[in-house]
């Protein structure tokens, strides 16, 4: 008996001192050798959190091959998700890429650390109309990813006509053949604009008016289903008629299925910007600052632009991408299609971005989100 | 008549296999499809194999999940019969006041178990990181100062393991318990008598009786752990990511066939695993009987089926 | 001699009271508290989280019924199939049980994943239903005009599921009771001149009933927590208590006190429907094993 005690209580010490790290500490202050486990010699890495269906995975790749640092690249469904699991403390990223609002809210809270833009040069290709941006007002944390629309997403051969208003996903003509996004701030921002209220509205009443608006359509039978990423495969197989999703991801479900259209209806929409941050407490700051010095080249947004089908705010990239793209496929892009991808000015003017929403009135969204998927 | 009926059963049964393997026959055809979708076939290919193999992700989720699986299993039949052993020789209140607490992982909803230990994860490293970035120890060896820094602690590998071994435990115990149980607890005692020390008259004695509990505990365990989704998913944190938590993340986007090719790969491993252990077994039944024959021959006939 | 035996159960006793009973205390503590301060700490003691919990009964109730229904289904099919299997020789036997466990090794997402490819709109089932003429003959009959029958992102698709997941949770305990009845029991009732019904009725059911109860459990108790299959075969459309929980800890609406006091009270329901349920018979703890 004693002598498995002895065992356990041998394996709990060798436990607890093997994860410890003891340097010597010289007469001058310095430190010489380390011992334990602290860093892995070599083994750089750097944990990026991002959405999913949102990179060119060959650039992972070779941004390991060029630097020897693992990249742990992981997804999450939605802003609020992303937020959650912050706070829950379930994962501890280094870079993360949310959205425009996701990024003030961030900021206020403390998460994020000020970037060291001299370690990233290729900042100072990203067009100036996409820097300064009301979410990180002096530019201090941010290097953005990419930007783009909301819109319908809709099958031309399931609906009668094409649609242009938001009231296609609220109307029960399509009954059973809609797809809610599931994000509580686009699902109750379209019917806001439908309403013809501000996205950014901290109005309460206008907002319960909204959320009343989608539950009724809820109640109706209306939904079919409620999803983000899980919209590709309903699309793409002709298993719905009408959806809300983001303008690069359309390009890609059109490429499969040529039947869908896309469309920012006329009472306007949201313009978005997702952009790279780092985490107040990375473990790996150095190598998060390479990663993102590595996806903001121009090449990198050529490459991603072309396979997730979203704009860049690389100036170089954005007006190089319909030569590049004529250079790789040997046919040159169609105009509509890029149109589609990087809004033109008038487009973006008709559509508001989100800005940060006071606490109480995100409380108010969490609310009226749930008891919306209650019923 | 009766033979109607034992057709209609098995008939019965067909269907039941048939609804059961269904979508795993369906994983295993759309493993060779050329193209990408899981309903419209267009033609055999092996690409999605080939494809396997480069998918680093993939490949470190399956090891991660094995590794896990394999190391929660060892770790909680060693630990599970000692404590049913432990348990076992304990007054019966105290005893059945442990088995309850011990019950309680297997029979807690598996989300309650995930958040709650997430949860009690999270709040213990919050107060070990603090103390651990704040404090540091300077020791002095031999004229030499050492400083001892204490790592930071985040949901892993390691929680994850914690989180397996908890709920696996319960089952190992459930079914050596029942050994113990009708195991003569006089062979120990004549062991003992006869002068054997504690530890031999355990493995003389007591191991071989409950061998088959500790099998099927152990197999239950490892079952368990590779089917296991959810407590993975709250315990595993940002570093690793189990075969489960990669095809939930994927299923709510689009999941690639690799991860049909992947599934059939573990699939007949499996099945070629168990052919062979049955078959084994299956011949070493028959051998016993055989040599068993004789004997009961002569014996009570009425009882040769139990 | 004995005590010191004992002894080989601390090391576990000190893990559970590390992992399994400090957890549930901590979601206890969340539940009667409201959010501190900083994300670390704790705040003021509140039933708040109870009393705004009504908004949420439809979930509650939701995932009640469709738990019941799954595990009424599992138990017509399941018990069958069990006594089935007891009836025929060992080696059929040893076959049926390993074939039963088998797509276990599979993990559960990816079979559940597949039921979505099955059941999609335009998935297999429904194409296989068109070719044959069925959805023409129902339209018909019916007069209405659908291109599919509409079995994905339904309340029937998320039972569905769970009766596929956790049916060898109900057969294997039935099943190894039932394997392990006395038969000479049997052979008396028949020699007192119960028929085979009667046999079936006053001896093999309520013998096995300990199998049931633990099958009822292992298959009730995950269905009414599940949130995976809701969300995979569900569409999000139908949220069940798991749902509700996950996302108040990992999913949109971040709010851990408000899913600790849920994750609490199903806990307590459920510990009461296990006591109602255990009256009726002591469950058999050896059942789940083979």
């Amino acid at each position: 008996m004693r002598k498995i005690a002895a065992l356990i209580l041998a394996l709990a010490l060798a436990l607890s001192v093997s994860a410890c790290t003891i340097e010597r500490v010289e007469e001058d202050g310095g430190n010489s050798s380390t011992a334990g486990n602290g860093k892995p010699a070599g083994g750089r890495q750097v944990t990026v959190y991002s959405w999913g269906e949102y990179i060119d995975e060959s650039l992972i790749d070779e941004f390991e091959a060029q630097t020897g640092i693992t990249v742990n690249y992981r997804t999450v469904p939605s802003n609020e998700e992303l937020y959650s699991q912050l706070q829950q403390g379930a994962i501890s990223p280094d870079v993360i890429v949310p959205s425009d609002y996701m990024i003030s809210q961030l900021i206020e809270e403390d998460w994020l650390q000020p970037l060291d833009y001299s370690k990233i040069p290729n900042f100072d290709k990203i067009a100036d109309r996409f820097k300064n941006l009301s979410y990180d007002p002096e530019n201090l944390y941010t290097v953005p990813y990419t930007w783009g629309t909301l819109g319908i997403i809709y099958n031309t051969t399931m609906v009668d006509e094409p649609i242009t208003s938001w009231s296609a996903m609220f109307d029960d003509t399509a009954a059973g053949n809609v797809i809610l996004i599931d994000n509580s701030r686009d699902a109750f921002g379209m019917a806001l604009r439908y309403l013809g209220y501000s996205v950014n509205t901290t109005d309460e009443n206008e907002i319960r008016e909204a959320a009343a608006l989608v539950a009724d359509a809820w109640s109706k039978g209306v939904y079919q289903g409620k999803t983000m990423d899980g919209i590709f495969q309903i699309m793409e197989g002709g298993n719905a008629a009408i959806g809300t999703y983001y303008a690069g991801d359309f390009l890609s479900m059109y490429e499969n299925n040529p039947d869908l259209a896309y469309v920012i209806p006329e009472e306007g929409s949201n313009w978005f910007v997702d952009a790279m941050c780092i985490l107040k407490n990375a473990k790996n700051v150095d190598e998060a600052h390479e990663w993102i010095n590595f996806i903001a080249s121009t090449d990198a947004n050529l490459r991603n632009m072309d396979y997730i089908w979203y704009a860049s705010p690389n100036e170089e990239a954005l007006e190089k991408y319909p030569a590049w793209y004529e250079e790789q496929y040997g046919e040159p892009l169609d105009q509509e299609l890029y149109e589609i991808m990087a809004a033109p000015q008038e487009v973006l003017d008709r559509c508001e971005s989100y800005l940060v929403l006071p606490q109480d009135i995100r409380q108010l969204y969490n609310e009226l989100w749930i008891e919306l998927s209650a019923a | 008549m009766k033979k109607e009926r034992r057709l209609g059963s098995r008939i019965f049964m067909g269907l039941i296999f048939l609804f059961l393997y269904a979508p795993i026959l369906l994983m295993i055809v759309f493993s060779f499809n050329d193209g990408n979708s899981n309903v419209v076939w267009q033609g055999f290919s092996l690409r999605w194999y080939e494809q396997l193999f480069h998918d680093r992700a993939i490949i470190q989720s399956v090891y991660t999940t094995l590794l896990v699986s394999a190391l929660a299993t060892v770790i909680a039949t060693i630990a599970g019969t000692f404590a049913a052993v432990g348990f076992y020789s304990m007054r019966r209140r105290t005893r059945s006041m442990l088995l309850n607490v011990n019950n309680i992982p297997m029979m807690n909803a598996d989300i309650v178990t995930g958040v709650s230990l997430c949860m009690l994860f999270v709040a213990v490293f919050g107060l070990w990181n603090e103390f651990a970035v704040n404090y540091r120890v300077i020791i002095n060896l031999f004229g030499t100062k050492y400083r001892i820094t204490f790592p930071e602690l985040s949901l892993g590998f390691g929680t994850m393991l914690i989180a397996h071994i908890t709920f696996n435990i319960p089952y190992v115990i459930l079914s050596v318990g029942p050994k113990l149980r009708q195991m003569d607890h006089n062979l120990v005692d004549a062991a003992r008598d006869l002068g054997c020390t504690w530890m031999r008259a355990f493995f003389k004695v007591i191991l071989p009786e409950i061998k088959t509990g500790i099998v099927s505990g152990a197999l239950i365990a490892f079952t368990m752990s590779v089917d296991d989704f959810v407590i993975s998913y709250f315990t595993a944190g940002s570093s690793v990511s189990t075969l489960a938590m990669e095809i939930y993340s994927m299923a709510r986007k689009k999941v690639t066939p690799e991860i049909n090719a992947v599934s059939t790969l573990l699939f007949l491993v499996v099945l070629f695993l168990l052919v062979a252990v049955n078959l084994r077994e299956a011949r070493q039944a028959k051998a016993q009987a055989r040599r068993n024959y004789g004997t009961v021959h002569h014996g009570a006939g009425s009882r040769a089926r139990t | 001699m004995k005590t010191s035996r004992s002894l080989l159960a601390a090391p576990y006793v000190l893990w559970m009271a590390l992992f399994v009973v400090a957890p549930i205390v901590v979601v206890v503590i969340y539940a009667f508290t409201s959010a501190g301060v900083t994300a670390a700490e704790v705040g003021d003691f509140t039933w708040s989280n109870f009393t705004g919990m009504g908004i949420y009964l439809p979930i509650f109730t939701r995932s009640f019924q469709l738990a019941l229904i799954a595990t009424v289904i599992c138990l017509l099919i399941g018990y069958p199939l069990a006594y089935a299997m007891a009836k025929e020789g060992p080696g059929f036997q040893r076959t049926a049980t390993v074939l039963i466990m088998l797509p276990m090794w599979v993990n559960f997402l990816l079979r559940t994943y597949a039921w979505m490819a099955i059941l999609e709109n335009n998935g297999l089932l429904n194409q296989f239903f068109q070719s044959v003429g069925l959805i023409d003959l129902v339209n018909h009959i019916l007069g209405t005009d659908m291109a599919y029958f509409r079995m994905i992102r339904t309340q029937g698709a998320v039972v569905l599921g769970m009766v596929y997941n956790y049916l060898p949770f109900m057969v294997l305990p039935i099943y190894s009771v039932i394997i392990k009845l006395d038969h000479s029991l049997l052979e008396a009732a028949r020699d007192l001149g119960a028929d085979s019904t009667g046999v079936f009725r006053r001896v093999i059911f309520p013998l096995s009933l300990p199998g049931i109860l633990s099958g009822v459990t292992m298959v009730f108790v995950p269905s009414v927590s599940t949130f995976a299959i809701s969300q995979l075969l569900g569409g999000g459309t139908h949220m069940l208590l798991g749902n509700l929980i996950e996302l108040q800890f990992l999913g949109g609406a971040y709010s851990p006190h408000l899913g600790s006091a849920i994750a609490l009270v199903m806990m307590v329901i459920v510990v009461i429907c296990m006591w109602i349920m255990n009256r009726f018979g002591e469950g058999e703890e050896q059942a789940v094993v083979l």
